[in-house]
């Protein structure tokens, strides 16, 4: 067995026991298990990285085994330079929510533990699919662990979220799954996708494929206009489904244009590029303006999610190396960040039972640690130099720059729009008076938390400060990805 | 081809003797030792079952009884199938019925008639073989419908079940009358042979062609031949609602393929357009009307009917303009289908009767309320069937349904690229009811008054052992793919 395969299957082996042997009544010993399992998912994953070859452009650490022989379906494994980052980082999210639900979630636990983990597992499955049908697979798996933490450990409007989550996502892949089934078609009865890659196509599939790929990931990144179903989804999630689902599982629609929208229709994906820049400009400024007035801290985080992630498919869709590597980048650190920022108001949520921002005021006051670092985040978010967030963003901008510069000058907006909803919301919630008596009675974070936040910001800056690791490893990766893009599929 | 070939029919034989045996050792069997029925019925079944999985994995095809039936893999497969559903059925039902008074040896006896009705079905090499079988699996479930003579609503559904049903066999028998008048021949081999040289009149085949796919659909439950359906479901005893919901589906899909591949292939470009429309009819009807269901099984009625009209697409698929090639991949497609659909179902139905007690009928959806507090293996056991049911990856429901998308997409790309589109739509619809059932659950509190679960150690283990084949299928699907690749292979082959 491969590393991919232990990083894949170790969390999900895991979790199916806790699922099958936990009992409330040994809750300690199901946390020490949970926490033992992501660990070690995420130890295996390091190798990954570290003996990452960051000259080749190929797909490293390949598995092949035959699944299904009447399909020609491989379980073939393998990851390159733009999605290797996202397996450490779906692993190292994994250790974080379940720290986060140490204390907070006390009913079920083993249930818990074992979605995530299990979700965990099914991530990194699709990041490292080289299979269009293994990846279909673990994308669509990923909504089952997805709908039940959700349903289950959630606020009020659960039920509501849940199956909004779930339908939402379902519609989109089905659309793909047709797409996949044309493309195995077309291309004699295979499903690999490197295969697909080089397959010439007529620029009417192009587009037909290109809209269904668009359907299922612009779904999940949430682009405007369907990401309705993500302020409700966070809204409603516990802490822990929060952070996966901004951290990585949104990735997983944007990953999807690079895996597939981008090198399987080229042409399409070049003549449909102003909608898609169109769409990502409307994210960044309208949901900025959106996140201004959300009196939900949860809400204002999620609408500041959307915000962010156009930036990643505004970076996609200039076809330049900058904007692809700095897109891939803002996935990379919005994971951490946006991560931390739910954690955090989760740390107030457990205290406050409010995620509303009138309800606090003076939070610095009384928890001087804990607002330092929710500030800290916070600046991250708004793109601050020497956090993640300023690369991913600065390198987006740039590349925009040198395509056109209105286009840059209208995604420059987002750094404004986005210091003014953080830093109000900072004003709000932290700075000024102690506004009432529940606020007063806050205590500050205890080990656990400061552990958890700490870890993150760590990362924030790290890789803010020295993004060159995460650069060079997709470098080659990005620029054979344009070379491709850029030549023409027609035949 | 004109000998008699008795190894052909060992399966049906023993199951036949073995079942006049339970009869008669029944009547000295007293109410508190009707054990001993359920366990000699079990054991011809498992006998019945390692007969027909040996003679599918030896793989050859004989003709018997002077080729009024024939043995291939694709009819020992779905005798297997059958018989493994029935096995499951009076597990899963022991409990079930012993509370009801239903514990009798009628219960037993004509569940193993209707069987062996089933497995003569599926291995008919006759227009009157196959009315024949169908007939004995008919009545049988017509009786056990009306098993509990004290309950309107059981005598009601045996009644509507029993008059429609008549009308259908009536179809079908007056369809297989035209064709015989104009091929003039009942031996289905021989039918396909006058049909392929066009030495029969069209028009008669045609008007009989007609009769026959409306008695089929009317068999699978499909739209517009599905009202029987909900109101048999939820009116019939779960245990024999179970034998419905597989056993005569199986058995439908056996005379379908008989019919209508192996016989009617000719006319293959009149039926599918047929199959077609009921395909449709089925999908739109079976996913929108489940929504608005509050009653479990009759919700799993509207979603057989879904079901079903998913696996005809499949059948529809096999024939493009006059060129048979991709038959065998999409008719495979449908077995696969139907057999995952079956081992589904059987689970789903075993769910609701483990949560029964006496002098209570688990049948409201609210029932499940909150279950995985109560039993949280059961609960993931149900969910599980809910998320196959649902298509969702990676369990086998999911390749069912890519099994037939993708024969849809690489027969025709043209026609059948936009009713695979229509398809993921309408099941897209499906999710949701199967979702909620899921939600019912897991996220709703269990109601103040609800009992907790304690069926019997033995059949929670192989309700267990269901869910556990639904999701290991799920990830390795390719085998039992094969499995009915092969048998629909070497039954077009001969």
């Amino acid at each position: 067995m491969g590393l991919l395969s232990v990083a894949i299957w170790l969390p999900i082996l895991v979790g199916g026991l806790l699922l099958a042997l936990g009992r409330d009544e040994q809750m300690a010993s199901v946390r020490w298990l949970a926490l033992a399992g992501a660990v070690a998912s995420f130890l295996v994953t390091l190798p990954l990285v570290s003996r990452f070859d960051v000259a080749s452009a190929a797909m490293q650490y390949q598995e092949k085994l035959p699944w299904i022989e009447r399909f020609q379906v491989f379980y073939h494994l393998g990851v390159d330079g733009i999605s290797v980052w996202f397996v450490p980082l779906t692993a190292f999210i994994t250790i974080i929510v379940v720290v986060a639900a140490w204390q907070v979630i006390t009913e079920r636990v083993n249930q818990y533990m074992g979605a995530f983990l299990i979700l965990s597992g099914l991530m990194v499955g699709v990041f490292s699919a080289l299979d269009g049908l293994l990846f279909y697979v673990f994308f669509e798996a990923t909504l089952i662990p997805m709908y039940i933490i959700i349903g289950m450990w959630g606020g009020p409007r659960r039920v509501y979220a849940a199956f909004k989550f779930f339908l939402y996502t379902l519609l989109g892949s089905l659309l793909m799954l047709v797409a996949l089934l044309y493309l195995y078609f077309k291309s004699g009865g295979s499903f690999a996708i490197l295969d697909w890659h080089r397959l010439p196509l007529p620029l009417s599939a192009q587009s037909l494929l290109f809209f269904a790929f668009f359907a299922a990931f612009s779904v999940k990144v949430p682009m405007w206009p369907v990401h309705t179903w993500l302020p409700d989804a966070h809204v409603e999630a516990p802490t822990g489904g929060s952070v996966v689902l901004a951290a990585i599982m949104l990735k997983l629609g944007a990953y999807g244009f690079l895996r597939f929208s981008l090198p399987i229709a080229p042409d399409a994906a070049r003549e449909w590029a102003w909608l898609m820049i169109a769409l990502s400009l409307i994210a960044v400024v309208y949901i900025g303006l959106v996140a201004l007035v959300q009196q939900d801290m949860k809400k204002l985080v999620a609408y500041s999610s959307i915000a962010h992630m156009g930036f990643v498919t505004l970076g996609f869709f200039i076809f330049s190396e900058l904007g692809v590597s700095g897109g891939i980048v803002q996935m990379i650190s919005h994971g951490f960040i946006s991560g931390a920022m739910f954690l955090c108001i989760g740390v107030l949520y457990d205290r406050m039972h409010s995620r509303e921002i009138a309800d606090y005021g003076g939070v610095a006051n009384t928890m001087p640690k804990f607002a330092a670092f929710a500030v800290f985040f916070a600046m991250a978010n708004c793109g601050l130099p020497g956090t993640s967030g300023f690369v991913g963003e600065w390198m987006v901008i740039l590349g925009t720059v040198k395509a056109n510069f209105w286009l840059a000058a209208l995604a420059g907006t987002a750094l404004i729009l986005g210091a003014a909803y953080n830093l109000w919301m900072v004003k709000r919630v932290y700075f000024g008076e102690v506004a009432n008596a529940q606020v007063r009675a806050l205590t500050d974070i205890d080990a656990r938390e400061f552990a958890m936040l700490g870890v993150l910001a760590v990362a924030v800056l790290w890789m803010g400060v020295y993004p060159k690791p995460f650069t060079d490893v997709m470098h080659v990766s990005v620029t054979q990805l344009l070379q491709h893009v850029a030549q023409s599929k027609l035949n | 081809m004109n000998s008699m070939n008795w190894q052909v029919l060992y399966p049906e034989m023993l199951l036949l003797a073995m079942t006049g045996l339970i009869a008669i050792v029944d009547l000295y069997v007293t109410d508190s030792k009707r054990r001993l029925t359920f366990w000699l019925s079990q054991a011809t079944l498992l006998a019945v079952a390692a007969l027909h999985l040996e003679a599918m994995i030896d793989g050859q095809s004989l003709f018997g009884m002077q080729g009024m039936v024939v043995a291939d893999p694709l009819g020992h497969l779905l005798a297997f199938f059958a018989t493994v559903s029935v096995i499951a059925t009076l597990a899963y039902a022991q409990p079930y019925v012993g509370s009801r008074q239903m514990q009798k040896g009628e219960f037993y006896t004509l569940s193993l008639f209707s069987l062996l009705g089933a497995c003569v079905m599926v291995s008919a090499n006759n227009f009157l073989v196959v009315y024949l079988g169908l007939e004995l699996m008919s009545l049988s479930m017509y009786a056990l419908t009306a098993l509990r003579r004290d309950h309107g609503q059981s005598t009601e559904a045996a009644m509507k079940y029993f008059v429609l049903g008549a009308l259908a066999s009536g179809f079908l028998l007056y369809g297989l009358s035209m064709m015989y008048g104009a091929t003039g021949s009942l031996d289905i081999q021989r039918v396909f042979e006058v049909i392929g040289k066009g030495q029969a009149n069209p028009q008669v085949l045609t008007f009989g062609l007609v009769f026959i796919v409306a008695g089929l659909a009317f068999k699978f439950g499909a739209a517009p031949f599905h009202m029987w359906v909900p109101d048999v479901y939820q009116g019939a005893p779960t245990a024999v609602t179970l034998l419905i919901a597989t056993t005569s589906k199986l058995a439908a899909f056996g005379i379908a393929m008989r019919l209508l591949v192996e016989g009617l292939l000719g006319l293959a470009n009149d039926w599918q357009q047929m199959i077609i429309v009921l395909a449709l009819a089925s999908l739109v009807i079976g996913n929108f009307a489940a929504i608005a269901q509050t009653n479990l099984k009759r919700l799993l009625a509207y979603s057989a009917i879904g079901q079903v009209g998913f696996m005809l697409l499949a059948l529809a698929a096999g024939v493009v303009s006059g060129n048979t090639l991709s038959g065998g991949n999409a008719y495979s497609s449908a077995l696969f289908y139907m057999v995952t659909y079956v081992m589904t179902t059987v689970g789903s139905f075993g769910v609701i009767m483990l949560l029964t007690r006496q002098g209570f009928e688990s049948e409201e959806i609210s029932d499940l309320a909150g279950l995985n507090q109560r039993s949280p293996w059961m609960a993931a056991v149900m969910a599980l069937l809910m998320f196959s049911l649902a298509g969702v990856p990676p369990l086998v429901g999911f390749y069912a349904k890519l099994s037939v998308l993708q024969a849809l997409v690489t027969t025709n790309l043209a026609l059948h690229l936009w009713l695979a589109v229509a398809a993921v739509l309408l099941s897209l619809v499906g999710a949701f009811y199967y979702l909620r059932i899921v939600k019912v659950m897991y996220f709703d509190e269990p109601a103040a008054d609800a009992h907790r679960i304690n069926g019997e150690r033995g059949v929670q283990a192989l309700l267990a052992l269901n869910g556990a084949a639904v999701l290991v299928f799920g990830l390795l699907p390719g085998g039992l793919m094969a499995m009915c690749s092969t048998a629909i292979v070497r039954a077009l082959a001969t």
